[in-house]
C-alpha cells in the first residue's frame, strides 16, 4: 500500500518556491501524497512546514512551482481557502481557527451553505450525528467557547472530515489533547485511511508518527530533505536528518546541568498554603526551594494550569496564603506577583503570550517595562541591546528586532516569551506548557535552558503534556487529578509508571508490577 | 561609476522605506491635493500680510485658513487615535462633547444674572478648567461604560452623542449666552500683534505635549499592547481597563481645547450647529492616517495629517464654489478613493504585482 505508483498519487507539489520580507521559507519544495496514506510532514521550527501547508491551502500564494491534483489534468491553481476546500483539500490549523461566540453546528457548517437558505434543525442534527460518531463529547448546539481546547480541536477535525476532501491537512492536531484523545483521533484517521483519503500529518510528537503515519517527508530550512517509507527511517536517523546533525542523547540533559549548591539550597523560595483561586481548583499546598525544578502533572484539565495561575495572580485569588521566603506576600494581580521575582510563561502562547503586531523587541521588554512603570520608559536604544542580547542568547530566527512576532514560527516567538521573562530577572520562573507545538531541538534547548538557570539558583516549575520531558527535567512533581492535589513524588518514585498510577489514582504499590 | 550606482541604490531604498512606512498614505494624500491645486492655480498657495477690520495685522491665504480650520479636527485626531487604538472603536459623542465643554465655559463666564453681561463674570482660566472637567467627565463615563463594562465604544458613546447636545442647552438653560469681551476671541482668532491665527498655536501645544508623552512615558506601547492582545497584556502586569480609561480621559481634554477654540472663533454657542459632525471627520482623518479601526499599532502624526487632509479637500473645494450642501458628496468621493487605496487588501495586491514585475525583471537579466 506503500508503493509509489503513479496512479495512486492524489497528490503533487513541484518545485514550490516561497518567500517572506526578508526569508526564503521554502525554495524548491516537492512533495506527493498518495491515496489512503497518512503522511508525516516533519521539520523544525521554521523549516517550512506551516508554510507549504498555507501555499496548499491559498492562504499564502506561492511565487514559483505547481500544484497537481488527481481528476486535473493541468495544474491546479489554488488561491485562496475556498479554492482549496472546492477540490477537495481540507485543514485543521496548529492554532484553532473556529469562532469561538458560534455553536459547535455553525461551526461545523460556516460558509459551506449554497445560497442564504440555511436549515437550522437540519444542520443541527446533522452535527449531532457526525458528533456522536466520532465520539466527540460535544453537543450541536453548545457555544464552542464553553468547549475545553481539546474538545474544540476535535470540532475543527470533524468540520474537515464532514468536507467529504480528498487530501485532508492535519497541523499539529494533537498537541492540545492528551492520550486518550489522541488515540481517538487515530482511530478516526486510520478509518479515513481505508476509505481512501489522502492524510498529511504535521506533529513534533514522533511517537505518534511511528504509530500512525506510512510515508514522511523532512523538510529543513525551506528545503527538501527526502521522502522516505517509515520502514526506511528508523527514529534516529529522522531526528538527524531534521536537526541535519546528531542529536544529543536526551536522556543525558539531566545529567549535564549540575545541581544549584548554594549554602541556601534547600530553603524554600515560594510556598503556599491552601491557596484557591475562583478558576474551580481546591485549595493546594505548594512549595518550591531555591535552584530546584519541579513541575506539576496530571491529565489535561486536572488543574495543573490553575494552581499556577493562582500563584501568579492571573485568576482571582479568593483564599489561601502566598509566603515568598517565609514572609507573606499579598498577590492580587499579575504586577504584584512579577515585583515579587515571579515569571509566568502561560500555557496559550497566541491568546497570552504574545502580542502579535508588536515587534520582537517590544515583545521582549515588555515585561521589564511594566515592572520598572508608566513614566521611565526604556529607551529606543536600550531596547534594541537587550533585544539583541537576547535573540543571540536563545538562537531567535527572526529576520530583525523590529519585526512582528506573529511572523515568527512558534516556537521562536516562544523563545520571545522565554526572553521576555529572562529579561526580568526573575527568582521564580514558572513555565507552563513552553515546549507544546515546538520542535524537538527547541525542545531540547529549553529543557537545557531550565536546567542551567536552575544550577544558577532560579527555581523553576515546568509543566508539560509529556511525562517524559517532565522527568528529564523535574527533581519532584506534584500530581494532580479533578483539580485537586493528589500527591507528590521525588527521587526514585520519579518513573513513567509511578506518575500514571498516581494520576490515575491506583494503588501505589501496583506500580511496580 | 560604482559611487553613482551606490547613491542610487540608497535613494531607492529611502523611497521603498517612506512607500511602505503607515505615515505614506496621508503625504501621498496632501500631495496629491497640493499637485492638483498647484496645476489649476499657483496663486491658491499665496500668503498676504492684511489688515483685519479692528485694524490688526493677520496673515490670510488659504493655507493659513486650512491650518486654522483644521485645528479642532487635528487636536481631535490625536486622542481618536489613543481610543481606537486602546478600545478597538471610536467615540462618536466627541460633537456633542464639544457643545457640552463649550456650553460650559461661556456659563461660568457669563455668570448667572444674565447670559449677556458687558464683562466677563470669571477668569477665562477658571471657565476652561471647568470645560476641561466637564469634557474629562463625559470621557471617563464613556471610559467606565467601555474599560470596565466591558461594552462596544460604538454603543457606548452613543449614549452622549444623543444625550450631549441637550444637556449643553440645559447647561445655559437653553439661552445663547454671548461673550461681550473681546480677550475671550484671542483663543479662536487672532492676538492683536499677532499676525498668525491663535488656533495653530494651540495645536501645536496639543501636538508637542503628546510627543513629550510619548516620549517620556510609555504610553504608547502600552496603548499598542492592550489593541493588540488584552489578555497578554494583562499577564504582563498592565491593567487594561485604567489604559482604556486613560484614552478616554486624554480624549475628553482634547475635546475641552477643541471646544474653547469653537466657542472662542463666534464667543457664543448654537447647541445644535456647533461642531456638527466632525466625530465623523474624526475617525476618517484617523483612518485616513493608515490607523486599523479596531485597534492596535497607531500613528498619532498620521491622524493629525489625515486631519489636515480633510480640511485641504474642503477648502480646495470650497475655493472651486462648491456649494456648501454639495461639499460632502465630493468629500465622500475623494474619500473611497483614498480608503480604498489604502485598504489592506489593495496594498497586497499592489505589493505583489510589484514583487512579480522585479521577479520578471531580475529574470530577464539572469537569462
Amino acid at each position: 500500500m506503500n508503493a509509489l505508483v503513479k496512479e495512486n498519487v492524489v497528490l503533487e507539489m513541484k518545485n514550490i518556491h516561497m518567500g517572506f520580507p526578508g526569508v526564503k521559507a521554502l525554495q524548491g519544495v516537492d512533495f506527493s501524497l498518495c491515496e489512503g496514506e497518512i503522511h508525516a510532514l516533519m521539520g523544525e521550527n521554521g523549516a517550512g512546514k506551516s508554510t507549504l501547508i498555507k501555499v496548499l491551502t491559498g492562504v499564502y500564494e506561492k511565487d514559483d512551482g505547481e500544484i497537481f491534483l488527481k481528476g486535473y489534468d493541468k495544474a491546479v491553481s489554488i488561491r485562496s481557502p475556498q479554492d482549496a476546500q472546492k477540490v477537495g483539500i481540507s485543514t485543521v490549523y496548529q492554532e484553532i481557527t473556529l469562532c469561538p461566540n458560534l455553536s459547535v453546528a455553525e461551526n461545523m457548517y460556516i460558509g459551506r451553505t449554497a445560497g442564504l437558505g440555511q436549515n437550522w434543525k437540519k444542520m443541527n442534527s446533522d452535527a449531532e450525528k457526525l458528533l456522536r460518531s466520532l465520539d466527540v463529547p460535544a453537543t450541536a448546539t453548545q457555544q464552542l467557547s464553553s468547549c475545553s481546547i481539546a474538545v474544540q480541536q476535535m470540532v475543527a477535525i470533524a468540520r474537515a472530515v464532514d468536507m467529504d476532501c480528498k487530501v485532508l491537512i492535519l497541523d499539529e492536531p494533537t498537541s492540545s489533547l492528551d492520550d486518550q484523545e489522541v488515540q481517538k483521533l487515530f482511530v478516526l484517521m486510520r478509518n479515513l485511511r481505508e476509505r481512501g483519503v489522502g492524510i498529511i500529518f504535521v506533529t513534533h510528537f514522533l511517537d505518534q508518527v511511528y504509530e500512525v503515519c506510512d510515508r514522511i517527508t523532512v523538510l529543513r530550512d525551506g528545503k527538501l530533505v527526502g521522502a522516505f517509507d517509515i520502514k526506511d527511517l528508523p527514529r534516529v536517523q529522522l531526528v538527524a536528518k531534521m536537526l541535519g546533525k546528531d542529536l544529543d542523547d536526551m536522556s543525558d540533559i539531566k545529567s549535564e546541568g549540575a545541581a544549584y549548591e548554594g549554602k541556601d539550597a534547600h530553603t524554600a523560595v515560594l510556598e503556599t498554603e491552601q491557596l484557591v483561586s475562583d478558576a474551580g481548583i481546591k485549595p493546594f499546598d505548594f512549595h518550591i526551594n531555591k535552584g530546584e525544578v519541579n513541575g506539576f502533572t496530571g491529565l489535561l484539565g486536572s488543574g495543573r494550569s490553575e494552581c499556577v495561575r493562582a500563584i501568579f495572580g492571573a485568576d482571582r485569588v479568593v483564599g489561601g496564603t502566598v509566603k515568598k521566603n517565609g514572609k507573606v506576600i499579598k498577590i492580587a494581580k499579575p504586577l504584584d506577583a512579577m515585583k515579587n521575582g515571579i515569571a509566568y510563561l502561560p500555557e496559550d502562547r497566541k491568546l497570552d503570550g504574545i502580542v502579535g503586531d508588536l515587534s520582537v523587541r517590544d515583545n521582549i521588554i515588555l515585561a521589564l517595562q511594566t515592572l520598572k512603570g508608566f513614566f521611565k520608559p526604556i529607551s529606543k536604544a536600550q531596547a534594541y541591546k537587550f533585544a539583541d542580547e537576547y535573540i543571540k542568547l536563545l538562537d531567535i530566527k527572526t529576520a530583525s528586532a523590529d519585526t512582528p512576532i506573529k511572523s515568527l514560527s512558534g516556537g521562536n516567538q516562544q523563545k520571545v516569551i522565554l526572553a521576555r521573562w529572562l529579561l526580568t530577572h526573575p527568582e521564580y520562573l514558572i513555565l507552563d506548557e513552553p515546549t507544546r507545538g515546538i520542535d524537538v531541538g527547541t525542545k531540547v534547548d529549553i529543557q537545557k535552558l531550565v536546567l542551567k538557570l536552575a544550577s544558577e539558583g532560579m527555581s523553576v516549575t515546568f509543566i508539560s503534556s509529556e511525562t517524559d520531558e517532565m522527568l528529564r527535567t523535574c527533581s519532584r512533581l506534584v500530581v494532580m487529578r479533578d483539580r485537586k492535589v493528589v500527591g507528590e513524588l521525588s527521587g526514585e518514585q520519579l518513573t513513567q509508571n509511578m506518575i500514571m498510577n498516581t494520576i490515575a489514582g491506583g494503588n501505589r504499590d501496583d506500580a511496580e508490577n | 561609476m560604482q559611487k553613482t550606482e551606490k547613491k542610487k541604490l540608497t535613494v531607492k531604498d529611502i523611497l521603498k522605506n517612506i512607500v511602505s512606512r503607515q505615515i505614506f498614505i496621508p503625504i501621498a494624500a496632501l500631495l496629491a491635493l497640493v499637485l492638483f491645486n498647484l496645476i489649476m492655480d499657483p496663486g491658491f498657495f499665496a500668503v498676504t500680510l492684511k489688515t483685519n477690520s479692528a485694524g490688526n495685522p493677520v496673515f490670510t491665504g488659504n493655507l493659513i485658513t486650512i491650518l486654522d480650520y483644521g485645528s479642532e479636527l487635528a487636536i481631535l485626531a490625536i486622542g481618536m487615535t489613543l481610543v481606537t487604538a486602546a478600545a478597538g472603536g471610536q467615540d462618536i459623542s466627541v460633537g456633542a462633547g464639544i457643545a457640552i465643554s463649550g456650553s460650559v465655559i461661556l456659563r461660568v463666564l457669563c455668570g448667572s444674572t444674565t447670559p449677556w453681561p458687558d464683562k466677563m463674570q470669571a477668569p477665562i482660566i477658571v471657565a476652561f478648567l471647568a470645560g476641561c472637567l466637564a469634557a474629562v467627565l463625559c470621557g471617563a463615563f464613556n471610559g467606565v461604560l467601555v474599560a470596565y463594562f466591558k461594552i462596544q465604544p460604538m454603543v457606548a458613546t452613543l449614549i452622549l452623542y444623543t444625550a450631549g447636545r441637550s444637556i449643553a442647552a440645559w447647561v445655559n438653560l437653553n439661552q445663547l449666552p454671548i461673550v461681550n469681551d473681546k480677550s475671550f476671541g484671542y483663543f479662536g482668532n487672532i492676538i492683536p500683534g499677532i499676525p498668525i491665527p491663535t488656533p495653530i498655536f494651540i495645536t501645536a501645544a496639543c501636538l508637542i505635549i503628546i510627543a513629550l508623552l510619548m516620549k517620556f512615558t510609555t504610553l504608547g506601547l502600552y496603548t499598542q499592547s492592550v489593541g493588540i492582545n488584552e489578555s497578554s497584556s494583562r499577564l504582563n502586569g498592565l491593567n487594561p481597563i485604567l489604559i482604556k480609561f486613560l484614552a478616554f480621559v486624554i480624549l475628553g481634554l482634547c475635546v475641552a481645547v477643541a471646544g474653547l477654540i469653537k466657542v472662542s472663533r463666534l464667543s457664543t454657542i448654537n447647541y445644535s450647529v456647533i461642531a456638527k459632525d466632525i466625530e465623523m471627520d474624526a475617525i476618517l482623518a484617523v483612518a485616513l492616517g493608515g490607523n486599523v479601526l479596531s485597534g492596535g499599532k497607531f500613528n498619532i502624526a498620521a491622524s493629525v495629517l489625515g486631519a489636515y487632509v480633510i480640511q485641504f479637500l474642503t477648502t480646495t473645494l470650497y475655493k472651486y464654489d462648491v456649494r456648501s450642501d454639495a461639499l460632502p458628496a465630493y468629500k465622500a468621493i475623494v474619500v473611497i478613493v483614498l480608503v480604498v487605496l489604502s485598504a489592506p487588501t489593495v496594498r497586497r495586491y499592489l505589493n505583489g504585482f510589484k514583487k512579480k514585475l522585479t521577479l520578471r525583471l531580475s529574470g530577464k537579466e539572469v537569462g
